[in-house]
C-alpha cells in the first residue's frame, strides 16, 4: 500500500482531532455521560409536576402499542435526550410530553436518556395486518418508492432500520401506531424537529395507505440485531 | 395529498408520467421536489421496475436471475468491499433511484449509447469498459473482469433498465450530471460551501466528510478522504459534483439547494484530499496536464488552502494504483 504524504496529513488530522476531543472531554463528557441508575429513579419519580414515565412508557420502557406511546427501551441516548430537550424548547410540540418533562433539569434529562437507552428493546410485534400490507411496507422500508421520490427508510435509518447514531433513531421494533402518528404529525405540520426537514419531505409524499403499511411492517422487526 | 392519489391512479392506469407527477407533488409542499421539466425535445425514458420484471413471463427465469444478480451488485456493492470496491461507495450512491431515475444519473443510457468514443480514455468504450471505469475511479476499486459472471450480471441489469429505449439515441432527457453547465462560476466560495455542508450534509456525511457507519456497515459514504472517490472519478470534477448535489442531495430533497449553494458546496467537498487518480504518472502537475481535458474541471494538481491537492501516492485501501483492467485499446489510444 502506497501511503506517503497523505498518511502523514491524515495522521496529523487525527492527532488534532484527538487533542480537540481530549480538551472537550474534560468539560463536556461529565455533563454528557448519564447514569442509568439515577435515570431509573427519576423515571419512577416523574418531573415533580407530571406523571412518572412508566405511566405511559411502561415499567420496562417499552411503551404501549395500542395507545401509540413509543417504546423508548434501547433507543439511542442522544436521540432520546434531543427529543426531551426539544419538548422543553418547543422545537417538538406535545401537549402530553411537555408538561411531563419540563420539571426535569437538563442534567436529569441526560440521566433519563441513559436509563431508557440501557433497557432491552421490546420483542417485535406479531403482524396484525395482511401479507399484502406487510409486503407494501417492506418494499417502502427496503426499496422506497422512487416514482414518488421516497427513498427507502433504510437509506437513513440504517441496516434493517435499526438506527444510525443520534439523528436517525431505530424505527424497527417501534409501535406501528406511534410510527404512523409521527409520520402524519410531520405531514400535517405538527412535528418539525427533523434534521434538515428530511422527514417532512418524505411524509408529504406518502399516502395514508403507505404510512400504515410501513409502520405495520417496521413494528414486526427486531430493534437490534442479536 | 389528493395529488399523490391522482398519480397513483395514473400509474395504475399504466400511464408513464413520473416526471409530471413529481412536479405536481412539489406545488404546495413544504419540501417540494424541485426537479426541472424533462427536456421536451429529447427521448424520455421510463425504466422498468423490479415488480414488472418479476411479473414479466416473457423473461427467461435464468435471465431474470442474472438481472437480479446485477441489481444486487448495483444496490449492495459494499458486499464486495476489498475485492471490487475499496471505498464506501455503492453504485446506487450516485445513481439514485436504483439507476433508472431521470436526473439521478440514470445508467441505462450506457447500454444504448455505447460502444462510443470517450474523451476520458481517448478510445471507443464498451458498456463493460464504462462499468469498469466506475469501479476504477468512483469506487476506487478493481473492476470485475470483462466477460466475468459479475460483469455479465451488471451488463444485464443496465440493458434491462434500458428496455424500450432507442439504440444510439444520444438526446436523452434527464441524463447525466451536467445540468448546471460545466463552467465553474467565478464567484464560488469555499467558506460559503463549508457552511452549506455543515448545515445540510454533515448530519449524514459527518462534519469531516467521513461518512457514517452502523454496526460496521456503511450507511452514508465518505465524501472525502481515504474512503471516498478517487481523484479520477467523474464526481471529482466540480461541475459533476455540483449537478449531482443539486439534483439529488440531501437525499429526498432534490433541488432544495440553490444553484449557488450547490456550486459552493461542490467546491468545498472537492477541495479536500482523496485517493490518487489511477492515471497518476508520479507527478501530480504532469498528470493534471496529461489529462487536462478532465482535470481542468477539478482542483487536482492545484494549490488550495496552501496544499497542492493530489500530491501523494496514497491509494486508500486499494493495494494498487492502476488496476490492469484500465488499458488502452488499439484504435489510436495514447496512454
Amino acid at each position: 500500500m502506497m501511503q506517503r504524504k497523505f498518511t502523514k496529513t491524515t495522521f496529523l488530522r487525527h492527532l488534532c482531532g484527538g487533542l480537540l476531543l481530549l480538551s472537550f472531554s474534560t468539560t463536556a463528557s461529565v455533563a454528557m455521560t448519564g447514569d442509568p441508575e439515577i435515570g431509573k429513579a427519576l423515571a419512577a419519580r416523574g418531573d415533580g409536576s407530571g406523571a412518572p414515565c412508566m405511566a405511559c412508557h411502561a415499567i420496562d420502557g417499552t411503551g404501549n402499542a395500542f395507545a401509540g406511546f413509543p417504546s423508548l427501551a434501547g433507543l439511542d441516548a442522544g436521540y432520546l435526550l434531543k427529543q426531551m430537550r426539544d419538548y422543553n424548547s418547543g422545537a417538538r410540540v406535545s401537549a402530553v410530553m411537555q408538561p411531563n418533562v419540563d420539571g426535569y433539569s437538563d442534567e436529569e434529562l441526560v440521566h433519563l436518556a441513559a436509563y431508557f437507552a440501557s433497557l432491552p428493546p421490546a420483542p417485535p410485534a406479531s403482524p396484525t395486518v395482511s401479507e399484502d400490507v406487510l409486503a407494501l411496507g417492506k418494499k417502502l422500508a427496503e426499496r422506497g418508492a422512487w416514482d414518488q421520490y421516497i427513498p427507502p427508510c433504510s437509506s437513513c435509518h440504517g441496516p434493517d432500520n435499526q438506527g444510525v447514531g443520534t439523528d436517525f433513531p431505530a424505527i424497527a421494533g417501534q409501535h406501528a401506531n406511534y410510527i404512523a402518528q409521527e409520520i402524519r404529525a410531520w405531514r400535517d405540520g405538527k412535528r418539525s424537529n427533523d434534521t434538515v426537514q428530511l422527514m417532512t419531505g418524505i411524509s408529504e409524499r406518502l399516502t395514508d395507505e403507505q404510512i400504515d403499511a410501513v409502520a405495520a411492517y417496521l413494528s414486526t422487526l427486531p430493534m437490534r440485531a442479536e | 395529498m389528493h395529488k399523490i392519489s391522482m398519480m397513483t391512479l395514473f400509474v395504475a392506469a399504466g400511464l408513464t408520467v413520473p416526471a409530471v407527477s413529481l412536479a405536481l407533488i412539489g406545488n404546495d409542499a413544504r419540501v417540494p421536489i424541485n426537479l426541472p421539466e424533462l427536456q421536451a425535445d429529447r427521448y424520455v425514458h421510463t425504466a422498468p421496475t423490479v415488480d414488472e420484471l418479476m411479473a414479466d413471463e416473457s423473461v427467461h427465469p435464468e435471465l431474470r436471475k442474472v438481472i437480479l444478480k446485477g441489481r444486487d451488485i448495483f444496490m449492495n456493492t459494499q458486499q464486495y468491499r476489498g475485492t471490487y470496491v475499496f471505498n464506501d461507495m455503492t453504485c446506487a450512491s450516485c445513481h439514485t433511484g436504483e439507476g433508472g431515475m431521470n436526473w439521478g444519473g440514470p445508467v441505462w443510457p450506457a447500454a444504448t449509447t455505447l460502444p462510443n468514443y470517450r474523451p476520458k480514455n481517448d478510445h471507443v468504450n464498451s458498456l463493460e469498459e464504462r462499468i469498469a471505469g466506475c469501479f476504477s475511479y468512483s469506487m476506487n476499486g478493481i473492476s470485475p473482469e470483462y466477460g466475468s459472471d459479475d460483469m455479465l450480471a451488471l451488463v444485464a441489469y443496465h440493458q434491462w433498465l434500458a428496455t424500450g429505449a432507442p439504440v444510439y439515441e444520444h438526446r436523452i432527457a434527464g441524463r447525466g450530471f451536467n445540468n448546471l453547465g460545466t463552467q465553474i462560476p467565478e464567484d464560488v466560495d469555499y467558506h460559503r460551501g463549508e457552511q452549506v455542508y455543515q448545515d445540510n450534509c454533515a448530519v449524514c456525511h459527518g462534519t469531516n466528510g467521513e461518512g457514517k457507519r452502523q454496526n460496521g456497515e456503511v450507511v452514508f459514504p465518505a465524501v472525502w478522504g481515504d474512503n471516498s472517490y478517487n481523484w479520477g472519478a467523474g464526481i471529482a470534477r466540480i461541475f459533476t459534483a455540483a449537478s449531482f448535489i443539486h439534483m439529488n442531495m440531501p437525499l429526498g430533497k432534490p433541488g432544495s439547494l440553490t444553484e449557488q449553494e450547490a456550486w459552493d458546496v461542490a467546491v468545498y467537498i472537492n477541495s479536500h484530499e482523496r485517493p490518487q487518480d489511477p492515471r497518476y504518472t508520479g507527478d501530480v502537475r504532469e498528470t493534471r496536464e496529461k489529462y487536462l481535458g478532465f482535470h481542468r474541471h477539478s482542483y487536482y494538481g492545484l494549490e488550495k488552502n496552501g496544499v497542492l491537492l493530489g500530491d501523494h501516492e496514497n491509494t486508500g485501501e486499494k493495494p494498487v494504483l492502476k488496476p490492469d483492467i484500465l488499458r488502452a485499446r488499439t484504435f489510436g489510444a495514447d496512454e
